[in-house]
């Protein structure tokens, strides 16, 4: 259900384009006022969010210890799971934000005849996440080309290197199919594993299928329903330069490609897919396990009703009087 | 043992699927012996908490206050302000499900609101509805649902069927902690005067008497010297144990079951015994009778309110430093908490073995040193003299306890000892130790009978892999460095492994220990050593 919906959103958005480019011929609308818009709205409300994390405080160090701790010194500390200075942090959190490190850990339990559970490695959630992840950066950095001129040199060895095969003219880019391929197993894991269909809601399913969108429109638009590279990068230039401007003769798959792409970037902040920002603040992970060694401050701490030692033994001092128990006043 | 409980046959009758419709259309009733009763209101009145009521969970009503939806909202709004943690952990979760499975609950029971991510989910529905834009928008659609008292409920059963015990995020890709949501969590409900009573009245003890259990002064000390007197008739060595001494060197702190149940009576002979063998300097404490804290059970606050006397007292008798025992919730609080809450502990020295001269720069703000941690560095110096095989009739393998493995990292120091003082080690399966270890299925006030059901579920997992040594190595000790563990483990163990004791790492060390003018042949249970007779293993 919740599925559908979400197929039925992206539906909707792609009526709206259809609508609004073939039919009412908004191409400024669509192809200037919609993408400032959304780079806007994306700006403004990743900042906002990231800025209201910060805004919150860290009143404890909090580390989740996945490695032995630094203690005496004939006993390895494991600095990259359990860091106790900043280089061990920082080492954690690139293991962590570049390769997943945690999801590398994966396992699937399975009850076994007997009653008994096993636990067998299982990378292949790691293995989608990191092409997915991974494939979709490419794809960006490999957009630039749309966005500068001349197109920058690494620009190039990226789009050299995805096209290394040469299959296809234009060549055929790899990351663009994985990226699909890999967006449609993290949708059909969805489905199809019982536990994860239950916890699913709208938000999960909708970004899968806007990316799934974005990426076949990308694909249809580079092999299939071809448009006018030239006029395209005529478009986008001028976005950049704040002097928009809308060449005739780009085809309406392009408008759809940025239409998909804009509703990502203005659905962005207000998603789950602010987790982008969010891995970098997340206190289990970005904080040395090192308590005992530095005092971490608390900047709302404050006092507490304690019972005091003083009032313990006016309670008391009979029965520790009677047991011979040193006392700081005879009565 | 409850006799409501089903056989271990039918309970690992596991069935991991959910229900077809969506997770917010499931309903969910109180299920006898997996929930834990409410508090008694004389506990929460004597820590002067709120709406102190009779409280059974189990009836309709629960006469929450008359404003309670604003209460719930101003103290959520307010720790997400205090507690970056929450807010993050509440935007963040993109229920990828990596979790799921990573749960003991969730492996034993199959309920699927026990795996993390729908647990975190309770609590983020409401605030997804009521504190971000798309849930006032969209409501439902956006995973967003209304806060009813039938909300409360769901919360109460299973934040109270979390342990905090961390193992989900060891596997969260952004680290998300449900032990955090659940604290959050039992926070709001303490501010509706709910709680579960095997946390609040131990705390309420804590509070008074310086002890979970109640214990006074008197008794305190009565218990210290039957174990002096005990720990002679083993091993004819006459010690004695200062308790409330000023000017000893090293305040010692130990969760108050180690002098009052088995088997962690054991473990505290182990101590005294080897803090005599090595002379040191140090004093009990009867106001400081208690490092565990059910504080960190409760909320912040009253985390903070229990774990002040440690230093309090440590200042109080001008000690240079702090020594804890073994336990795992307790060693949380000192080693991730107690400095900030209760700190800076200027008033002490950094650590330093008087008998070693090792300098434990890891604890130099904290002062205070773990137990194994002061162990491993006697052993380490040869400054302890073992024989293994008197342990040669145990073979052990050993249980990390939640929270010094994923709260502290501490792996590799028990380890050390125990290869010191056994000759039989055996590890259980990878997955199932070190950091992704499993919890006994009893901690963070969990461990009471009513609760029998869902503490021989969530100890499944982990008696699992015990299972699973026990029928290839012949193991029959679980040792293990936690006061809940002992509490609760020997049940766990007489549940799915009959004949797995469980054991205290420093009764195996104290069995093992030479010590000056000894005159023994049993180990601290009065089991003669192997050597002493014809060995199997030998």
């Amino acid at each position: 259900m919740n599925a559908l919906l979400a197929a039925l959103a992206v539906g909707v958005l792609f009526a709206i384009v259809l609508f609004g480019v073939a039919g009412a011929n908004l191409q400024f609308v669509f192809g200037v006022v919609v993408p400032y818009g959304a780079v806007a709205l994306f700006l403004l409300g990743f900042a906002y969010r990231v800025l209201k994390w910060a805004g919150s405080a860290v009143p404890f160090r909090i580390t989740t210890t996945c490695g032995q701790q630094k203690t005496l010194p004939f006993l390895k500390n494991d600095n990259l799971e359990n860091p106790h200075n900043l280089i061990g942090v920082v080492g954690r959190m690139a293991l962590e934000v570049l390769f997943f490190r945690s999801l590398f850990r994966n396992t699937k339990a399975k009850l076994k005849e007997g009653g008994r559970l096993v636990y067998g490695r299982d990378k292949w959630l790691w293995a989608g996440a990191v092409a997915f992840h991974w494939t979709f950066l490419i794809v960006l950095l490999r957009h630039l080309r749309f966005f500068a001129e001349p197109v920058p040199s690494f620009v190039l060895a990226l789009q050299s290197l995805d096209g290394l095969f040469k299959i296809g003219v234009p060549v055929f880019y790899f990351t663009g199919a994985i990226l699909l391929a890999s967006v449609t197993y993290l949708f059909l894991r969805r489905v199809v594993i019982p536990q994860l269909s239950f916890i699913s809601l709208m938000a999960d399913y909708f970004p899968l299928f806007l990316i799934m969108a974005i990426a076949g429109s990308g694909i249809l638009m580079r092999h299939f329903y071809k448009v006018d590279l030239v006029a395209v990068k005529q478009l986008t230039m001028g976005l950049i330069r704040f002097q928009p401007e809308i060449p005739d003769g780009i085809g309406f798959l392009f408008f759809a490609h940025l239409f998909f792409v804009s509703a990502l970037f203005a659905y962005f902040p207000f998603s789950k897919l602010m987790h982008l920002g969010g891995v970098f603040l997340s206190p289990t992970r970005n904080l040395a396990g090192n308590s005992r060694q530095r005092r971490h401050v608390n900047p709302w701490n404050y006092a507490v009703k304690t019972h005091t030692y003083e009032e313990y033994e006016d309670e008391f001092r009979e029965v520790m009087r009677n047991a011979g128990l040193p006392l700081e006043k005879a009565e | 043992m409850s006799d409501h409980i089903a056989k271990p046959e039918e309970l690992s009758k596991i069935d991991y699927k959910p229900g077809k419709k969506p997770w917010l259309d499931a309903s969910f009733e109180f299920h006898k012996g997996t929930y834990s009763y409410g508090s008694n209101p004389q506990s929460v009145k004597s820590l002067g908490l709120p709406y102190a009521r009779a409280f059974n969970p189990a009836n309709q009503d629960w006469q929450l206050p008359e404003n309670w939806k604003e209460i719930i909202h101003e103290g959520l709004r307010d720790r997400l302000k205090k507690y970056r943690s929450l807010q993050v952990f509440m935007d963040i979760c993109v229920r990828c499900g990596a979790c799921a499975d990573k749960c003991h609950f969730f492996l034993g029971s199959g309920d699927p609101k026990n795996m993390p991510v729908l647990r975190a989910e309770l609590l983020r529905s409401v605030y997804r509805r009521d504190f971000t834009a798309a849930g006032k928008l969209l409501g439902r659609l956006a995973g967003g649902r209304e806060l009813t008292p039938q909300v409360i409920k769901e919360w109460y059963y299973y934040f109270y069927q979390c342990t905090e015990c961390r193992r989900c995020s060891v596997f969260c890709p952004y680290g998300i902690d449900t032990a955090e949501i659940t604290m959050m969590g039992r926070e709001l409900l303490h501010l509706l005067g709910i709680g579960i009573d095997w946390v609040t009245t131990p705390a309420a003890n804590c509070f008074r008497t310086g002890n979970h259990l109640g214990i006074l002064p008197h008794g305190f000390k009565d218990s210290v010297e039957f174990a002096c007197d005990d720990l002679e008739d083993l091993t004819g060595v006459r010690i004695e144990a200062p308790i409330n001494k000023k000017g000893a060197e090293v305040l010692f702190v130990v969760p108050s079951a180690d002098y009052f149940a088995e088997p962690h009576y054991y473990g505290f002979l182990g101590y005294l015994a080897l803090f005599h063998e090595v002379g040191l300097d140090y004093t009990f404490s009867t106001y400081a009778s208690e490092g565990g804290n059910f504080g960190l059970f409760h909320s912040s606050e009253m985390m903070k309110r229990l774990n002040a006397k440690i230093y309090a007292e440590a200042k109080r008798l001008g000690v240079k430093w702090i020594i804890g025992g073994e336990c795992g919730h307790m060693w949380r609080v000192l080693h991730q908490y107690m400095d900030t809450m209760n700190g800076p502990a200027d008033f002490l020295e950094e650590p330093v073995s008087p008998i070693t001269g090792t300098r434990f720069e890891n604890a130099r703000s904290t002062k205070m040193v773990h137990i194994c941690e002061f162990t491993a560095d006697l052993i380490h110096n040869g400054k302890i003299k073992l024989d293994p095989s008197r342990n040669d009739h145990w073979r052990v393998t050993f249980h990390d306890s939640c929270n010094t493995s994923r709260g502290m990292g501490l792996l590799e120091e028990p380890r050390y000892i125990l290869r010191n003082v056994c000759n039989h080690f055996h590890e259980m399966p990878e997955n199932t130790i070190r950091e992704q270890t499993f919890c006994c299925g009893s901690g963070s006030g969990l461990g009471n009978d009513e609760n029998l059901e869902a503490r021989m579920r969530g100890g499944f997992p982990r008696a699992s892999a015990v299972r699973y040594v026990h029928e290839k190595h012949d193991v029959n000790l679980l040792c293990c460095i936690c006061a809940i563990d002992k509490a609760t483990l020997p049940t766990l163990m007489d549940y799915w492994v009959p004949g797995v004791q469980v054991g205290a790492l420093h009764e195996l060390v104290a069995n093992a220990l030479v010590m000056e003018g000894e005159t023994r042949s049993t180990d601290l249970r009065q089991q003669p050593f192997a050597n002493q007779e014809d060995s199997k293993d030998a």
